[in-house]
């Protein structure tokens, strides 16, 4: 794959990189790390401290539901020495705390705050662990896969009321979401019709056609007939 | 008012008379037991820029402890683009920080360029450039004006308003619309910018900006502008940086980081100018910085007019940027393409990248995790202003309660931004 050379060049990764303890190097483009939720502060704290790594930009969070410990969580740090950033990667699930950096950098405080409310991942140590973004008495995390695009909740001005007021979603038609991918070439799922090939057997003989298969179309002489004029228009 | 109602009033004002102190209770100037008093600044305050609500507990006219509450713009744009394909995602960009839409785009844009390892014109570069310091100035112009207005000064933002509206103009030559202009595309930018809109560009940097400077002339020496700005909201440089501070909230304290310098993207690595610094980090060279960016900033897009080359403006690569119309009539390849590009739109390799520019606010990045198919898996915008805003309580803490609007215009915060 070729490399995009206008996107914002940094400096090499640096090669003391290669000596950080307990962190698994990622495959990618950019230079990122898995580590294990219980290493984390060790981590993050040797990046900051020993590796220059002095500023925390970002604490997002991904939702992979397949996966047994479902949701990713990435820090994304900037060393403003060594001009490089680099990512580190925590995997979770809904029961399990994250341990929280607010030790390390005040500003994870409202970032934590963001993925607590955005997927329900909890921060053990975090001391302000409220929502942030969604209204007042909000329930459910929206930016989990399984949550739906259109809510649960809507709220109106009501003018009998006179005041607003909130109504489980109704939909006047069900909500359609298209992919528009080619079946071979985009993610594997059971096209309408292809449960019925569920259970046979892998590489079984086609079957041979059937003794009472359909005569073929004798419709061709017509077909033929109704070209002929439409030809010597032309 | 009718008689009757005046002595309505004046019967209802009797109170009772005191008849002296109890014994023991010596006469005090104070009560025996303060107690703060916290008031709500916002969600719909003309100060607030944008539906901020703040929960302060004052203490006297000095404030004890403050506590935002965002999210009363909280759209779902983050959820919104893991439904849309990658062209379709880009206009919710637009609406981000829709005071500098076109900054916004660039993140976005430069994130998939990266993924997909595409290479973009360098036309399109030069243009890039150019829009997104167009964009800065514009932004300024927003932020310095509201800033001089929030301390009590009216004239000079109504001059840069005109600055603004130019720009505006100029957004709307370029891409056909004011504000959201869906302009940057991924592969190049929609459409060329004629001669005569870069000859004009060219006559309003040297004819037009006199008004903004102008304006500041009127602001920054001025004694009352100093007496509510210098020595408000003072941070150390350390606190900025644990605070992830970024754009002219760091360079206020002294750090000379730009992205643009340190990790240049586009054709900033052939531009000259200058990274403003500040000294003593209050809300005085917080304005100062921004007030010489755009002196930079202009700098920056008079070069971009005398280098730009000519040439095309988007990736001849079919897949991703759609024929031209008139290509479209004449080949039935540009057609399918075109349909193609417009139903399934385009693929994007499995990967995952963190990408940031300089906006004009700071740092505005994008974490993009995709799966290989035409719409992103996750979509992660880092917002300059969300880092910038929960650092005020700490910045807060001990100023008068007048202080807020300058505090809070100094962080220069715009909720399209920070709530998404």
């Amino acid at each position: 794959m070729s490399v995009a050379l206008h996107v914002p060049r940094m400096a090499d990764a640096p090669a003391s990189l290669a000596k950080l303890a307990k962190a698994t190097p990622r495959a990618g483009i950019e230079t990122a790390f898995d580590v294990a939720r219980k290493h984390l502060i060790e981590v993050l704290t040797a990046l900051r401290d020993k590796h220059e790594y002095q500023q925390l930009m970002e604490i997002a969070g991904v939702d992979f539901p397949d996966r047994a410990e479902r949701f990713e969580v990435v820090y994304c740090l900037l060393s403003l020495t060594k001009n490089h950033r680099v990512r580190v990667h925590v995997a979770t699930d809904e029961a399990t705390p994250v341990p929280s950096v607010t030790g390390l950098w005040p500003v994870a405080g409202w970032l934590e705050r963001e993925v607590y409310d955005m997927y329900g991942v909890t921060f053990a140590g975090n001391p302000d662990l409220r929502r942030i973004l969604t209204d007042y008495g909000f329930e459910g995390h929206p930016q989990r896969k399984d949550f739906p695009l259109t809510g649960h909740i809507e709220l109106r001005y009501s003018e009998a009321e006179k005041r607003v007021v909130y109504e489980p979603v109704s939909l006047p038609q069900d909500f359609r979401t298209f992919d528009f991918l080619m079946p071979w070439e985009g993610p594997e799922y059971v096209l309408p019709g292809d449960e019925k090939a569920v259970g046979e057997a892998p590489g079984a003989p086609s079957p041979a056609p059937a003794a009472s298969a359909p005569p073929p179309v004798k419709a061709e002489p017509k077909k033929k007939a109704a070209r002929k004029p439409r030809a010597k228009k032309s | 008012m009718t008689d009757a109602g005046t002595k309505e009033r004046s019967r209802k004002r009797t109170v009772e008379v005191s008849v002296g102190e109890p014994l023991g209770h010596p006469r005090d100037p104070g009560d025996d037991k303060i107690s703060n008093y916290t008031i709500n600044f916002g969600p719909q305050h003309p100060a607030a820029h944008g539906v901020l609500r703040l929960i302060m507990e004052l203490d006297g006219e000095i404030v004890e402890r403050l506590d935002p509450h965002i999210g009363l713009l909280h759209r779902g744009t983050e959820k919104l683009i893991e439904y849309k394909t990658y062209a379709q995602a880009l206009p919710y960009f637009d609406r981000l920080d829709y005071v500098s839409p076109m900054c916004m785009e660039h993140s976005f844009v430069l994130a998939v360029e990266k993924l997909m390892g595409l290479e973009v014109p360098l036309r399109a570069q030069y243009i890039r450039v150019l829009m997104a310091e167009m964009t800065r100035i514009s932004n300024h112009m927003l932020q310095l004006g509201s800033h001089i207005m929030d301390v009590g000064a009216m004239t000079p933002n109504l001059w840069l308003f005109e600055v603004r509206e130019d720009t505006m103009q100029f957004y709307e030559r370029a891409s056909g619309a004011r504000m959201h202009a869906n302009y940057f595309r991924v592969g190049g930018v929609r459409y060329d910018l004629p001669p005569k809109l870069l000859a004009d560009i060219g006559d309003w940097l040297d004819n037009r900006l006199h008004l903004f400077e102008d304006a500041i002339s009127l602001v920054a020496d001025n004694r009352i502008f100093k007496q509510r700005n210098v020595d408000i909201a003072k941070m150390t440089r350390e606190d900025s940086i644990a605070w992830g501070f970024s754009g002219p909230m760091i360079r206020a304290a002294g750090i000379p980081w730009d992205i643009r310098r340190s990790q240049p993207y586009e054709v900033y690595d052939r531009m000259e100018f200058d990274i403003p610094v500040g000294t003593n980090n209050d809300c005085y060279d917080r304005f100062m910085v921004r007030v010489e960016e755009v002196r930079q900033s202009a700098k920056i897009m008079r070069q971009c007019l005398d280098q730009m080359p000519a040439g095309p403006v988007a990736t001849d690569d079919r897949k991703v940027f759609p024929p031209s119309r008139m290509e479209m009539k004449q080949s039935m390849e540009a057609m399918i393409h075109h349909f193609k590009l417009y139903t399934e739109g385009y693929h994007v390799p499995a990967g995952e990248v963190y990408v940031a520019t300089e906006s004009p606010k700071g740092e505005f990045g994008v974490y993009l995790v995709a799966d290989g198919t035409n719409k992103p898996y996750r979509c992660k915008i880092r917002p300059t202003g969300f880092s910038h805003l929960q650092a005020m309580d700490f910045m807060m803490r001990g100023h008068m309660l007048a202080d807020t609007t300058a505090i809070l215009s100094a962080l220069d915060i715009v909720f399209g931004e920070v709530d998404r």
